[in-house]
């Protein structure tokens, strides 16, 4: 077989190629799923209630918050968008020290894509709100909600698949900056391109891999998309008879 | 009751403060169904939007049972509301939720157990007649269906007040009148408060029993229906009740008096019992006549000869009806 290729894939022979890939293919592909898997979960959980006070903090929305802390919030939430990852992983070395006493590995890597992802959830999250029907909250105060119920009752669950839409985009952005994570140490499909495939001209590696992340990201959108419009009831949907209905009409099949 | 007490509401805007509301003071007896008609921006929503705090008067009191909305803390407010239920030009159903979920919404936030609200969310879908689309979701109903579902909606908070923003506005002439109709049969049952928001006198002829006139901002008049229709005493009233006017312009005759329609009486035998009586032959010259609640209102401009006697006559004749007055047009142009 090595023969067949030659040097098609690289310098390597592609049976070590192979050997490698068969050994470490699996671990990195967990190690890509867990740390996106967990980056996006923490993001969510500091970026989702961040997204909320974006839009009910605001002088007109439903609970007003200080002027000057809003400003902070937004400041805040545009710096940290504006620092590039690769800079961003180096700038939060010390935070990970303080909280897992380590810089380096995977779990390591967790924490800059959450401080990196965060921020982007809640402009995720607060434009998903920002399109829920100002009549629909009026009509919930008029019926006596307080705020709280406002969030959780109507805001939070008219803009579901919005939010299933936003979720998507963050997790395939999260999936695509943990494969930097090779700088800081992190492991995962990124990683193994870049340390094996890439440095050490192992190619047959590199395109396995980048095939692999194309797949993750087409799996986790298909996913996506249709459990939104699974959840959107705003849109009466055509049953497939009455389609039917309409394509005889028009002649067709 | 509902008392308006000295209402004003500016907004502050780019150019200016905008004064929507002026010094309104305005009471809505218990089981009236009330109307506020006006032309668009009068400050209608505002007003009605005044009554529940959706909106807090710049100045003035909401008292409603003798107690102030405005010097309530936010809490009792909230629970006060659930009182003071409101339907809307636009429904504001939410989306995601089947029409039962919808209807038991008001229920949720006020805690009462699941099971029983929904089973009294389906008894309110009966009374407005779709009790098959309870698993159905609003974007699946047409217009009319899903302000019946924001009105079972409403119900379901079991309010003393409702208040109807525009309800009808969206909605064709024949829907229109369906759920006018189930509004004042709730009225009529369930012995709520209905206060109307419209700029259509047509809803008001419908279901109101008492109506006040807005114009920017400021209360004009404010009466039984049949007051108002009968004998519009400003402008911007007889304006709406109106609205086509009697065009003066096409009048001949020069003697033209204006005869108003209190019920009670059509306007032919007049017509005719004052040539048979009295020998004056009248020209109708304009009428603008309405049947409210089984009789007749309105106004009609009637040109006499030109002779001081028969005017004279056909005067004191029209006097002496009873459910009619009677007023010479000066102002006419010929
Ligand atoms: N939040 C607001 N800020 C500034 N101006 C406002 C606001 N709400 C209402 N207004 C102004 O107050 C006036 C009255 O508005 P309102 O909505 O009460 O009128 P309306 O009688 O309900 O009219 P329509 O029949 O068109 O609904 C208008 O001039 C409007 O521009
Ligand atoms: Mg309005």
């Amino acid at each position: 077989m090595d023969e067949l290729f030659g040097t098609f894939f690289g310098n390597t022979p592609v049976s070590q190629q192979l050997a490698y890939l068969q050994a470490a293919l699996l671990e990195n592909i967990w190690e890509t799923v867990y740390s996106t898997v967990l980056a996006t979960v923490f993001a969510y959980v500091i970026g989702l209630p961040l997204g909320i006070i974006l839009v009910t903090g605001e002088p007109d929305g439903i609970r007003p918050l200080p002027r000057g802390l809003m400003r902070v919030l937004n400041f805040v939430i545009n710096i940290l968008r504006s620092i590039p990852f690769l800079i961003l992983m180096i700038l939060v070395i010390p935070l990970s020290r303080l909280i897992l006493h380590t810089s380096i590995g995977t779990n390591a890597a967790i924490i800059p894509l959450v401080v990196a992802s965060a921020p982007f959830v809640a402009r995720l999250v607060e434009g998903s709100l920002r399109e829920s029907d100002a009549g629909v909250i009026e009509a919930a105060k008029a019926m006596g909600c307080t705020p709280f119920q406002i969030v959780r009752k109507v805001m939070l669950p008219e803009a579901l698949p919005s939010l299933i839409t936003g979720l998507t985009t963050a997790t395939i952005t999260i999936l695509s900056y943990g494969a930097m994570s090779a700088t800081i140490g992190g492991g995962g499909l990124g990683t193994l391109a870049i340390n094996n495939g890439y440095q050490r001209r192992m190619d047959l590696i590199l395109y396995v891999t980048v095939i692999l992340l194309i797949i993750l990201v087409q799996i986790i959108q298909s996913i996506g998309t249709r459990v939104a419009n699974r959840l959107d009831h705003r849109i009466t949907k055509a049953t497939p008879k009455a389609k039917r209905h309409k394509a005889d009409k028009a002649g067709i099949g | 009751m509902i008392e308006l007490k000295h209402i004003s509401k500016v907004f502050p805007t780019a150019d200016g403060d905008l004064r929507a509301l002026n010094d309104i003071n305005l009471t809505i007896g218990d089981g009236d169904v009330f109307g506020i008609v006006g032309m668009s921006g009068a400050g209608k929503s505002t007003l009605v939007r005044c009554i529940n705090l959706l909106e807090r008067p710049t100045q003035g009191q909401v008292v409603i049972d003798s107690r102030d909305l405005c010097a309530m803390p936010e809490k009792e407010l909230i629970r006060q509301r659930r009182s003071i239920a409101m339907i809307f030009q636009q429904f504001n159903l939410l989306m995601q939720r089947t029409c039962l979920k919808n209807i038991c919404f008001p229920m949720e936030i006020a805690g009462v157990k699941r099971a029983e609200a929904e089973q009294r969310a389906r008894e309110y879908l009966d009374i407005v007649g779709l009790p098959d689309k309870a698993d159905a979701y609003p974007a699946q109903l047409s217009g009319g269906q899903k302000q019946r579902i924001a009105i079972a909606r409403a119900l379901a908070s079991d309010p003393k007040i409702l208040l109807c923003d525009e309800a009808t506005s969206a909605l064709d002439p024949k829907t229109t009148r369906d759920i006018l109709r189930l509004v004042k049969d709730i009225n009529q049952r369930l012995g709520i408060t209905v206060v109307v928001i419209t700029h259509e006198m047509a809803v008001v002829e419908e279901i109101c029993s008492h109506v006040a006139i807005l114009d920017h901002g400021v209360l004009q008049e404010t009466g039984t229906v049949e007051e108002i229709f009968s004998n519009p005493k400003t402008e911007a009233g007889r304006r709406l009740v109106y609205p086509d006017g009697v065009i003066l312009d096409q009048l001949r005759a020069a003697n033209v008096i204006r005869i108003a329609f209190n019920g009670g009486t059509s306007y032919d035998p007049l017509i005719a019992s004052l040539a048979i009586d009295c020998g004056v032959k009248a020209n109708i010259l304009g009428a603008d006549t309405r049947n409210v609640n089984g009789q007749a209102f309105g106004t009609m401009l009637l040109g006499l000869p030109d002779d001081p006697e028969q005017i004279a006559k056909a005067m004191h004749y029209i006097k002496s009806q009873p459910n009619i007055t009677v007023e010479e047009v000066r102002d006419y142009h010929g």
